[in-house]
């Protein structure tokens, strides 16, 4: 940008004229931001949070409202720059060059702040440095697209174009009257000037889009033309001129810094995210961005002011882009379904929007913004709403608004995620199959290998069919990583068949019989089955360790599924404190939902393991007729040798044959009944634990919210004591670590929202996902025992001429008597 | 004539109105039957055009014990030594159906309400047939000896149809029974003793060892088919149970799974049904066969024992004849004494060859008859089962 170079780095060392104002907003401001950066680099992302809300209170000032955004972006570790920020130099650069660092990264980034959006701002550059006319014209463009977006803020639109044009009238006044600076400095001073229109129509914008349509906004846009105005209008000295300006300036410098610094890291840390969104951001790319889709239009909302703010913003929302991406966006899109569902990120977007008091909302809502696929009219709303709660903007709002993040995505998106759920689950192209269990070693170090063969046409994996060995505790230590890593999270882990010493040690010791080749299968059946859902779970299947586990061709051997192992007796200890917390934990459940869920998932438990125990008795005595029909026909066979009648004879050991056969088909009905329902069946019983576990998790996750509540309590009770006994120095530290938990508690609950929000969901998926299951496998055991029966009538059907052919050998028997006579007589006629 | 009754008897066995006795002179049939406690009081009907009865047409009421003492009376009739006495029918065993039904009252609190509804009626349908059979069984006993020629003139017999009051059988006391013990072990250790004896008679040694070798068999194959048969039982009522559970757990299911677990229980409710057909047909068809002849080459065994101990007697008396003439005395008495057990033996021989042939024919046609039945009923259930797992499997998969 050949404007930009122009552009001299704006020396402001004048300190006083920037003391002035900053004693009352700014100075005041950057010392408050400060003591929150430290906080920061102390504390998680999210006390920051809470802290800028004090700031926010005292917003009555149009400049807070310039001023949130980087606030907000102060959050940030980033934010340091900002306040150690004393010179003025790089600021100008940075003012100069954040256009293009911002256009680059709207490139790299591929974030929604489009291409367009980007060449809007270079061009608003372009024209603020050159003419005013063209800076009218690119405002005048926002605000057509404003108009054309959106026809609520139309008259508001009309309202900062006024204010646009009058700064950028005033830009070029102060321009023109306040450059005795010099050079260098008037071009600064232009530069600030033009910031400053170019700060103001987005001041404007801002309250356009935070308050569309809202109530709120004109007022506001109002005060921020009023000084604008009266600088004009009173033809402002320079010094007067410079002071709006160097605050402005200030604003910019700390923007700029942010940029400066941000993009950079940024840029590194987008990359996974960038993976991450694959799918999103090269949706973004493919739909024409001329094309005026809501969404990108929305986004040019967002972005515009920005541009107009002199890419400032622009590296605002850069700053917060890389900000929030690796933290709250970061976590919501890796919790949920990461690559597979862009419309979750879209709600979860629109619901921080909807939470979005303040600024740092709205920042979190452009970084998301870059991932938005659609946006619908809710979305519009909630903005609205979302831009009427900053105006409110009390503290506890603002508190509660980080919190709530996730509680209007649990409940207004479910249906909507449901649905989509619906449509991505038949998309995974993933078939996993446990195949040739093989006995490796011998005696107690003997284990089982089983090959996990997968077919896949997902991208993800490098190869469309690949084979690995694995054992059995390496599908079990699978399943700890999983369960680590998302049962805390409400995920449904997919458990795998439990351990069996006893069914292992058989196969070990290599008896060859038919109860070890049972067990196996049963086994086998179970991991493929375990493997299955594992891979269909949407979650579960972005897991590098599922695509480890399924591809690699060594895994490092699982030593914590050793039963007697350390970390298995560690397991078990964790195992018993949860018991026992699970009882203590009295959960008065807030959600009947969940409540009615757990009830079922309890009864439906207790009635699988009733059910299951029902089959295997079924199996046993299927196995017992099996048994039984063979010793019948063996004995059926001797029976037939020793019939002297050779037909009968003949039919006896026909009747063996048939009784053999039998023997056969409930043998084989017996495995059916055992791997196609008894298995099954077990199955869920194991499935329901899971559910159970995130149940549990979630209480979990409200004990800890609940805990966190009662210590924040009892701080607020040594503050008010303190408060008492007025002892200043410790209730600075009290205040302290009232924030703390209050961040805390916030922290929690937002926690217990989400996880709350996922079982939800999983549940439901759960649920559906065994309807469908359920339904295909007794269909797979009815057409197994179909067939037997068919094979059954073709058996007897077979043995039924036998029958019929048995005679009366008439040529052996000695019928000299009368008796013997009739009896002939009456057999030919039975005959 | 003797080879009808069994045919009828099988048929009885689906249908006690069934009478295929083809002497109408002698008709007897158990229309009703009363069960008290462990007693059960059987209505034995006769009709006759018999001179030798006093009415054409009357009933009297007759417990198990009495058929017992027929049997016995004609078992320990000289004359009657060569024929097969029918065997007598085994006593009503209630146990296992009561035993099943105690369970069952145990296991209440276990069990669902329809579940256990069902399960006692299986239990109830199960005694009913236990005690349809024990009726039969009777039934078959008097019409097995209504038409034989020889026992159907029995006075016993007679006595036993027609007396109208109790005939007040007397209980078996213990010495009796002991009694009956020492007669059995000294039996065995006679059958023993003169096995030894060289038969005379190919036909009889064939026999001999055709029906040992027979009965063992038999036997080992009515023990198989009754477990076989009652693991197919077991199989029935799992199935009741399985049903159940499904449906009390569709019961609790609110979501797409509901019907799936509802067609399920109806499924398995069906085919326990089925099931239960085949195992109570196979168990008529098949082991009711084996049982019963065990029990009649149990009877033929008897005969040849009875001959066999003829031909002793008759070998004895050849010995003591000779004796005699050695001494020269009593040669008259030992002449006469030897020519009795001759005359007994053949006569013996003679009937039981007549019998055991019409046996060998019995006991074909008798197979023949059920074989084919089971086989049929078979094919009819399978066929059944096919018909309802179709119907189950194309509504799951249409939904």
């Amino acid at each position: 940008m050949a404007t930009s170079s122009e552009r001299s780095p704006p020396p402001f060392p004048d300190s006083e004229d920037q003391d002035v104002l900053d004693a009352d907003d700014v100075g005041g401001r950057v010392s408050d931001e400060e003591d929150e950066g430290e906080d920061i680099f102390m504390g998680a992302s999210n006390p920051p949070l809470i802290e800028m809300d004090p700031t926010l209170p005292p917003a009555s000032h149009p400049s807070d409202v310039l001023m949130k955004p980087p606030a907000d972006i102060m959050s940030d570790p980033l934010f340091e720059p900002v306040s150690s920020q004393a010179e003025n130099k790089p600021a100008s650069e940075v003012v100069s060059e954040p256009s293009d660092d911002f256009v680059d990264l709207t490139n790299n980034l591929t974030d929604s702040p489009d291409d367009s959006a980007a060449a809007a701002s270079a061009v608003a550059d372009a024209a603020k440095d050159t003419t005013e006319i063209l800076l009218d014209e690119p405002t005048d463009d926002f605000v057509d697209i404003f108009g054309s977006e959106t026809e609520a803020p139309g008259e508001e639109v009309l309202l900062a174009d006024v204010t646009v044009e009058a700064a950028t009238d005033k830009s070029e006044v102060t321009n023109n009257a306040t450059d005795p600076p010099g050079g260098e400095k008037t071009g600064s001073h232009a530069q600030q000037e033009e910031k400053e229109p170019g700060a103001t129509p987005p001041i404007n914008d801002l309250g356009l889009d935070l308050s569309a349509g809202n109530a709120h906004q004109p007022p506001s846009s109002d005060k921020i033309a009023d000084p604008l105005v009266d600088l004009l209008s009173a033809a402002p000295p320079a010094a007067e001129a410079k002071k709006p300006s160097r605050a402005t300036v200030d604003l910019f410098e700390d923007d700029g810094s942010d940029l400066f610094t941000e993009p950079r890291q940024s840029k590194s840390s987008k990359q996974p995210q960038k993976s991450l969104f694959g799918e999103a951001d090269e949706d973004l790319f493919s739909e024409p961005l001329g094309a005026t889709s809501k969404k990108t239009v929305s986004k040019e909302q967002k972005d515009k002011p920005v541009m107009t703010k002199a890419a400032g913003d622009a590296s605002n929302i850069g700053g917060p882009l890389q900000d929030s991406n690796p933290a709250e966006p970061g976590d919501l899109f890796t919790e949920e379904a990461i690559g597979t569902v862009p419309s979750i990120r879209n709600t979860s977007t629109v619901n921080s929007k909807a939470n979005g008091v303040h600024s740092e909302e709205e920042t979190d809502i452009f970084a998301e913004a870059t991932v938005e696929l659609s946006l619908d009219s809710p979305r519009d709303e909630r903005k609205k709403d979302a831009a009427a709660k900053p105006s409110v903007s009390t503290a506890s709002s603002s508190l509660s608004a980080a919190a709530s993040l996730t509680k209007p995505q649990s409940a207004a998106l479910e249906e909507l995620e449901e649905e989509e759920e619906e449509e991505l689950e038949d998309k995974f192209d993933i078939f996993v199959s446990v195949k040739d269990p093989e006995k490796i070693g011998d005696g107690m170090n003997a284990y089982m290998a089983y090959k996990v063969s997968t077919q896949t046409s997902l991208s993800m994996f490098r190869n469309k069919t690949f084979t690995v060995r694995r054992r059995f505790s390496d599908f079990l230590g699978l399943y700890e990583k999983l369960s680590e890593k998302h049962g805390p999270n409400g995920f449904i882990v997919p458990p795998p068949p439990e351990k069996s010493i006893l069914g292992m040690t058989k196969v070990k010791v290599g008896k060859e019989d038919s109860s070890s080749a049972d067990f196996v299968e049963r086994r086998r059946g179970a991991l493929e089955r375990y493997l299955q859902r594992v891979v269909n779970h949407p979650s579960l299947l972005q897991d590098p360790d599922v695509r480890e586990f399924l591809e690699r061709e060594e895994l490092p051997r699982a030593v914590s599924t050793q039963a007697l192992s350390g970390a298995g007796f560690l397991k078990m200890i964790n195992k018993a404190t949860d018991a026992v917390s699970k009882m203590t934990i009295k959960m008065n459940e807030s959600d009947v939902w969940f409540e009615e869920k757990l009830q079922e998932v309890e009864s439906a438990d207790q009635q699988f393991r009733k059910l299951h125990a029902l089959v295997e008795n079924l199996v046993i005595h299927r196995k017992e007729l099996s048994l039984n029909t063979a010793s019948f026909a063996k004995s059926t066979a001797m029976l037939g040798s020793a019939e002297d009648n050779t037909a009968l004879s003949r039919a006896l050991s026909q009747l063996a044959e048939v009784e053999d056969k039998m023997e056969q088909l409930h043998q084989d009905q017996a495995a059916n009944d055992t791997f196609s329902f008894a298995e099954v069946i077990a199955d869920y019983i194991r499935l329901l634990g899971a559910v159970r576990g995130s149940f549990d998790h979630r209480m979990k996750a409200w004990q800890r919210w609940q805990d966190a509540q009662a210590v924040l309590q009892k701080k607020r009770e040594t503050e008010a004591k303190l408060l008492w006994a007025n002892k200043p120095d410790k209730l600075q530290l009290a205040k302290e670590e009232i924030a703390e938990w209050e961040a805390k508690v916030t922290q929690y609950e937002r926690d217990f929202e989400r996880v709350s929000a996922t079982v939800r969901k999983e549940v439901v998926r759960f649920e559906k996902e065994k309807a469908k299951n359920f339904k295909r496998q007794v269909i797979k055991y009815l057409e197994v025992l179909l067939q037997s029966q068919q094979q059954l009538i073709k058996y007897w059907e077979a043995f039924l001429p036998e029958a019929k052919a048995i005679r009366l050998m008439v040529e052996h028997q000695p019928f000299d008597d009368r008796a013997g006579c009739l009896l002939l007589i009456h057999f030919t006629s039975c005959l | 004539m003797t080879s009808t009754i069994d045919e009828s008897n099988k048929e009885k066995m689906r249908s006690v109105s069934v009478d295929l006795n083809n002497d109408a002179s002698l008709l007897i049939d158990i229309p009703d039957a009363l069960c008290e406690r462990d007693k059960v009081k059987f209505t034995v009907h006769t009709k006759t055009t018999l001179s030798s009865f006093q009415k054409p047409d009357f009933s009297v009421p007759r417990q198990h014990e009495d058929f017992i003492w027929l049997h016995d009376t004609l078992v320990e009739t000289e004359d009657y030594a060569g024929l097969i006495i029918p065997p007598a029918p085994p006593k009503p065993d209630f146990e296992s159906p009561r035993e099943k039904m105690h369970k069952l009252g145990e296991g209440e609190a276990t069990m669902t309400k329809d579940e256990y509804t069902k399960m006692k009626q299986e239990l109830e349908a199960e005694y009913l047939a236990v005690f349809k059979k024990t009726v039969q069984v009777h039934e078959v006993f008097l019409q097995r000896l209504s038409s034989h020629p020889i026992l159907s003139k029995d006075r016993n017999f007679q006595i036993f149809l027609e007396y109208d009051q109790d005939l007040s059988v007397r209980r078996k006391n213990a010495k009796e029974m002991f009694g009956g013990f020492f007669k059995n072990m000294v039996k065995s250790a006679d059958e023993v003793l003169i096995s030894g004896i060289k038969e005379v008679d190919d036909f009889f040694e064939q026999e001999k060892t055709f029906l040992l070798d027979y009965y063992s068999k038999i036997k080992d194959s009515t023990a198989k088919a009754e477990k076989m048969t009652r693991a197919h039982k077991n199989i029935a009522d799992d199935y009741i149970h399985v049903s159940a559970t499904l449906s009390s757990l569709s019961a609790d299911d609110n979501t797409a799974n509901k019907k799936h677990l509802e067609k399920l229980s109806d499924l398995f409710e069906k085919l326990r049904k089925v099931e239960g057909r085949v195992a109570s047909d196979q168990e008529l068809k098949l082991t009711e066969l084996l049982r019963y002849y065990m029990r009649d080459i149990q009877a033929a065994k008897d005969l040849l024992y009875r001959r066999a101990r003829a031909l002793a007697d008759y070998e004895n008396s050849n010995k003591a004849l000779d004796k005699a003439r050695l001494k020269s005395k009593d040669i008259p008495q030992a002449e006469e004494h030897q020519q009795q057990c001759l005359q007994k033996f053949d006569k013996l021989s003679e009937s039981g060859k007549k019998e055991l042939t019409s046996f060998k024919g019995r006991r074909v046609v008798a197979f023949r008859k059920n074989l084919i039945e089971m086989a049929e009923l078979e094919i009819k259930h399978a066929k059944n089962n096919v018909t309802l797992l179709q119907g189950c499997i194309d509504m799951l998969k249409s939904n």
